[in-house]
Order: structure tokens, then C-alpha cells, then sequence
């Protein structure tokens, strides 16, 4: 009903090119999302700019004189109308210009580029982790009843147990008593970042791992009883074949949501993470922008965040859209 | 080849729970299908039929045991070692199921489907296991067959998908097929066409057949015996002319009072009371709380199976009220 009359008076051309499958996966895939992050970062923008404080205040400190205030008002275009601001900070921004930060004086690109690294490489280290701990135990859990309780009672403890709760005790057991991590810093050189960012990757993963250790459990576990697996047993297929093709296969769905959506996450939590280890990434950057009112670096940390979360969301339905025949359209 | 039944089950029990709450779910069951005969196994839901034959094929969940002889051609079923039973769930027998949407896996094609049972079991090669699926569904009137194997269940009809759940029956050449409730899902514009299709396959390839139904009518068209069973037994057991002309069992002759007439528009007659489960049964006949010829000794004494003109009857009181319920069923 609502394709009928909503396309009335549309050309009938237009009609069948809009529903073309083509058409409709650039509409999905591409167009939704970058509208997406569009009216995100809008809004971040529009917030954070009406946001009390006087970043010229910030900037030329107290003792300014009202010239070079307004000066700098102007340089910054702080009286223009929010739409013109916003669409000066878009174009720089897709520039690589970012806006200058109030506290650094310098400009933002410059403070994220090496952070963006350390981050990266924690959150990768972290994915890694959950995704194997998430599917190894997960598996276990659901493929075994006398592990089952086990597994579902360390996942119960992991979501439990808050991220600074384990970053505390990670430290105090594994770098402050037994002395084999570093208790904090980022580390320089390739593996000597490793040994530095094992201990915050572990416990950045925690949380997120038994979310994922509980999903993959219960999304194997439900399918291992599902009546096309009697189809198949009945059928005489060996148990590994089952497996594979009609339990995996199909718990493949969920779980692959689970891990793109905490891996998604992974760069928010690292804002809680990095400060407790002294580690200087994008989430230590973020927390002192906040507290410093520094509103052009909290602008492009933050639609950093939003724009990873999307992309990665964009990349599960695609990924969603793979696996399941029965989304796919157009036949 | 001996002489053996293809397929016959002796004292088997069935029983399900915990070891604190044990429940029997079928009780001393006998039944035989002899190579190329066809047996119909009728019951109202809860009667245990299901059971029975998922007990045939090892099917049951974990949590259920048998007890009692299966024996296939001779050999014990429950004493199948692993490969013993993937051979026999692979070429021996073949399950149709009830919901034909519910047991086949969504994400897989309807060629994967059809041919994933020989192609494991390695009967036959995914070319020419390819090309006999297309065969046979050709034969049953499937028309473009090379399309369907590309098609996804969910792209099929239900009585279609159940006639695909039929050619993966029959691709591996069984010689006993289980066919439960194969109709019951279906529109009942489809069930006869399903039904005359599965009739048809089963004569021309001279296949043993175990039909379960609730409806009688049914199973009396399809099958040479019937086996009726109320609470986990059976109640009556003989050729289908007799049973469905002349039942001897109370149960019997109130199913088929109960069913609507064709020709006539007549008030319907329902079996008072509500069908009991096996483990509800304390002592005496299952049926005789719901038995209008029921007397103080059906209470107390469970009636064993015995000899009656050519059939077995599990009632005390065959011999007096034979002229009573020709009157029940043809009033």
C-alpha cells in the first residue's frame, strides 16, 4: 500500500529505477549512512557550539583587549549563523582540517593523528581478544552441556564486574606485584607498544568479551535444537557436517551482530581504559578536551566515534545482507 | 535378504524428565512393517506417535530413553554403533516431517537441501545427485526443476516445500519411509495432491511405509494396516478394511463417530472427557474414563492385547459390546 500511494504521480520510469535492486543497495549502503553521520555530526556541532564558555576567553586568556577579541571572533567565525559554521567546519573537515584546538594551539588534526594510532592499536588488540575469547568459549558453551554453566557463569561475571574495577585489578596484580606489565604509557616501537597496551586491551575487552561469549553460547545453543537440525541428523549427515553447515552456519547471524556491535563500541570504551593506564590515545584526549572546554577537538573525537560506529554498522549489514537469502530482495 | 519385518518394534517403551520425575510417554508398544507394506499409526496428539517414530530413528532428545526391541531387517536399532546409524538414518530410512517450513534450514538452497543426504552419506556424486533431484521432481510434477534447486525455502510455497521434503525422502532409494503427519501444515487445498504424490512414489517403488496421522480417514486411504493408539499404547491393531469398517476397540469406533459427515449435516459426537497422556494412567484401561461401556474390572486391570477375529484389541469387553459400537459408529 504505501509503495502504490506514496510513488502516485511519479513517473512509472522513476518508479522502477527507484526499486531497482541497485538503486536500492547505494540507498542502503551508502546513502543512509553518510546522511547518518551527516545529521550526527550536525548535532554534535549545534551542541557543542551553543555549549556555555567563550573559547576567545580560552584562547587570548583574560587579559586580551576588546580588538583583538574581536578579531579573533571573526577569525573564528564564531558570529556567523550555526548552518554557515557548521558547513565551514564540514568542508575543512573532509579537508583534513579539523579547526584549531583551544588549549593546544594547535590544530586538531595534529593532536589526533599520533593518538589515533595508540588507540587503534589498543582497540585492535581488544577486538582480537574478544573475538576470540567471545567465540572459542562461546562455542564451548554452546556446543557442550557440561561446560555450559561454567561459560555462562564466567560471562555473568565479566558483564558484572565494571571496566575500572578490572583495570584496577589488573594493574595492582599483574604490573604493580608480579611486575610483568608496565603499569602505564603507551610504549614507542612496535612490540614494545604490545607489552605496554596488553594490560588495557585485556581489560577493555572484559566486558565486551562475555557479552559476546553469551550470545555466540545461546545463538549455538538454540540452533543446535532447532528442528531443521532433526531434518539433518534424521538424514544421517555426520555430526561435524551438521555442525558446520546447519548450526554454525545459522548462529552465524547473531553472533556476527554481537561482534561487530562491540567492536563498534570498542573506541568509546577505550575513553574509560586509556586515562586509569596513562596511556595518551583518543580517549584520554577526549576526556581532558571535555573537562577543558575544548569544544573543536570534543567535536572531532566525538564524530571520529560516530563515524567508526557507523561504518562498522553499515559493514555488519552488509555482512548480514551475505548471509541471509531471505533479505536479499529484487528476485 | 532374510525374512525378517523391514521394520519391527517389540515391548518398546518410552520415557522422559529427570531422575526424579520420570515420565512414560509410550508404553509396550508392538508393530511391524513388513517390506512394501504400508501402516498407519493414528492417534489424537499426545498419544505417543511422534515419539515412536523419532525412537525408530534415534531421534529422540537426550533427556527421553527407550526401552524394548527396534529391530531393522533383523538388526537392533538401539544397538547401532555411530556409523551403523548414519548408514541406516542415510539409506535405510527416510523422515518426512510434519512442518516442512520449520525442518528445512532457511539460509541453504533447495539443491543443498535436496542433495546434502546422499552427497554425505556419499551415495552419490553433487553432479548426479543434482541431475536425479531434478528427475524426480519432474516425476511428481515439480516443473522447472534446475530453477528450484537455486530457490530458497522461503521463496516456495508450503505445499511445495513439502513435496521437496518428499524427493529428499525418496533421492537416497530408502526402503522405509516415515511419513508424520505430512499433511497437517498444509492447506487443505494442497494436503490431497500432497498426499496422492507421496502415495504414488511409495507403491511405485514398493516402499514400506509407517504413515502418522490423527486423522483416520486419511490413514485408512493410504495405508493396508492401522495401528490405534490412545495414551502411549495401542489400542487396536488390523487391516485397515476391518478397523476402519468394524472397530472392536471403544476408542476406535468413537474417532470414527466423531469425524464429520459428507453427506449429511449431522450434530458432531465428540469422545466426552479430555485424551490422557501415558504417565496419567495409573491402573486399569487408559480409555475408561472416557468409555461409555466401561465397567469396575476396566478400571482395575490394564486389558492387554489379544486376538479377536484376526486382529488385536486391548479390551476386556470385545466380545459384549461388538453389536453396541457398530450402532456408535453408523448412527
Amino acid at each position: 500500500m504505501s509503495v502504490s500511494t506514496s510513488a502516485a504521480g511519479v513517473p512509472a520510469r522513476l518508479r522502477t529505477s527507484w526499486r531497482h535492486p541497485a538503486t536500492a543497495l547505494a540507498m542502503t549502503y551508502v546513502v543512509g549512512p553518510v546522511l547518518t553521520i551527516l545529521c550526527a555530526s550536525f548535532l554534535l556541532f549545534a551542541v557543542l557550539t551553543l555549549s556555555p564558555g567563550d573559547p576567545v576567553a580560552q584562547l587570548l586568556g583574560p587579559h586580551a583587549s576588546d580588538s583583538a577579541r574581536a578579531a579573533m571572533r571573526v577569525r573564528l567565525g564564531l558570529d556567523d549563523p550555526l548552518p554557515e559554521r557548521y558547513w565551514h567546519w564540514l568542508t575543512g573537515a573532509l579537508h583534513g582540517d579539523l579547526g584549531t584546538s583551544l588549549t593546544y594551539r594547535e590544530p586538531v588534526s595534529d593532536l589526533l593523528a599520533p593518538r589515533l594510532l595508540t588507540t587503534f592499536v589498543l582497540v585492535g588488540m581488544a577486538a582480537v581478544l574478544i573475538l576470540v575469547a567471545g567465540l572459542v568459549l562461546g562455542g564451548i558453551g554452546g556446543t557442550s552441556p557440561r561446560w555450559r554453566p561454567l561459560v555462562n557463569a564466567l560471562a555473568g561475571l565479566g558483564i558484572a564486574v565494571p571496566a575500572f574495577v578490572a583495570t584496577t585489578f589488573l594493574i595492582s596484580v599483574f604490573a604493580v606485584n608480579l611486575g610483568w606489565f608496565p603499569t602505564g604509557g603507551a610504549g614507542s616501537g612496535f612490540t614494545d607498544r604490545l607489552w605496554h597496551l596488553t594490560l588495557p586491551a585485556i581489560a577493555l575487552s572484559i566486558g565486551y568479551a562475555a557479552y559476546l561469549i553469551q550470545m555466540t553460547s545461546s545463538a549455538i545453543g538454540e540452533e543446535a535444537v532447532a528442528e531443521h537440525v532433526l531434518t539433518g541428523r534424521g538424514r544421517g549427515l555426520p555430526g561435524s557436517w551438521v555442525f558446520r553447515r546447519h548450526i554454525l552456519r545459522n548462529a552465524a547471524l547473531p553472533i556476527l551482530t554481537a561482534s561487530g556491535l562491540t567492536v563498534a563500541g570498542l573506541v568509546a570504551g577505550a575513553v574509560v581504559v586509556e586515562p586509569a593506564f596513562g596511556i595518551d590515545g583518543i580517549g584520554s584526549l577526549l576526556i581532558r578536551s571535555v573537562s577543558a572546554k575544548d569544544y573543536p577537538v570534543v567535536t572531532a573525537v566525538s564524530a571520529l566515534i560516530v563515524t567508526v560506529f557507523v561504518v562498522v554498522t553499515t559493514l555488519l549489514d552488509a555482512g548480514q545482507h551475505l548471509l541471509d537469502p531471505r533479505l536479499r530482495k529484487g528476485r | 535378504m532374510n525374512n525378517a519385518p523391514l521394520l519391527e518394534l517389540r515391548g518398546v517403551g518410552i520415557t522422559a524428565g529427570d531422575r526424579r520425575n520420570r515420565r512414560t510417554l509410550v508404553r509396550d508398544v508392538d508393530l511391524t512393517v513388513a517390506a512394501g507394506e504400508t501402516v498407519g499409526l493414528v492417534g489424537e496428539s499426545g498419544s505417543g506417535k511422534s515419539m515412536l517414530v523419532k525412537s525408530a530413528m534415534r531421534l529422540l532428545p537426550r533427556h527421553a530413553a527407550t526401552s524394548g526391541r527396534i529391530d531393522f531387517e533383523g538388526r537392533s536399532v538401539l544397538g547401532f554403533s555411530r556409523r551403523e546409524l548414519s548408514a541406516y538414518r542415510s539409506r535405510d530410512v527416510a523422515l518426512i516431517h510434519q512442518d516442512p517450513r520449520a525442518h528445512t534450514n532457511p539460509l541453504r538452497t533447495i539443491g543443498d537441501f535436496l542433495v546434502e543426504g546422499v552427497v554425505a552419506g556419499k551415495l552419490l556424486g553433487p553432479r548426479e545427485a543434482r541431475q536425479r533431484a531434478c528427475a524426480l521432481m519432474a516425476a511428481i510434477g515439480i516443473t522447472d526443476p534446475e530453477h528450484r534447486l537455486t530457490q530458497y525455502p522461503h521463496q516456495l510455497s508450503g505445499g511445495l516445500l513439502q513435496r521437496m521434503m518428499i524427493v529428499a525422502a525418496l533421492l537416497p532409494s530408502p526402503k522405509l519411509v516415515f511419513a508424520d503427519e505430512p499433511t497437517t501444515a498444509l492447506d487443505v487445498t494442497v494436503q490431497s495432491e500432497v498426499m496422492a504424490i507421496l502415495q504414488e512414489q511409495i507403491r511405485e517403488r514398493n516402499l514400506g511405509l509407517l504413515f502418522i496421522s490423527h486423522d483416520l480417514d486419511l490413514a485408512a486411504a493410504v495405508t493396508d494396516s492401522l495401528a490405534v493408539m490412545y495414551a502411549g499404547t495401542v489400542v487396536e491393531r488390523g487391516t485397515t478394511a476391518e478397523v476402519y469398517s468394524r472397530p472392536l476397540h471403544p476408542y476406535t469406533a468413537g474417532l470414527l463417530a466423531c469425524r464429520p459427515s459428507a453427506t449429511a449435516v449431522t450434530r458432531l459426537k465428540p469422545i466426552p472427557g479430555r485424551p490422557v497422556s501415558a504417565y496419567e494412567v495409573a491402573s486399569g484401561c487408559a480409555f475408561a474414563a472416557r468409555c461409555p461401556f466401561a465397567t469396575e474390572e476396566c478400571r482395575k486391570d490394564r486389558p492387554q492385547l489379544r486376538t479377536v477375529e484376526d486382529r488385536l484389541v486391548a479390551c476386556h469387553r470385545v466380545e459384549q459390546i461388538g453389536a453396541e459400537l457398530a450402532q456408535v459408529v453408523h448412527s
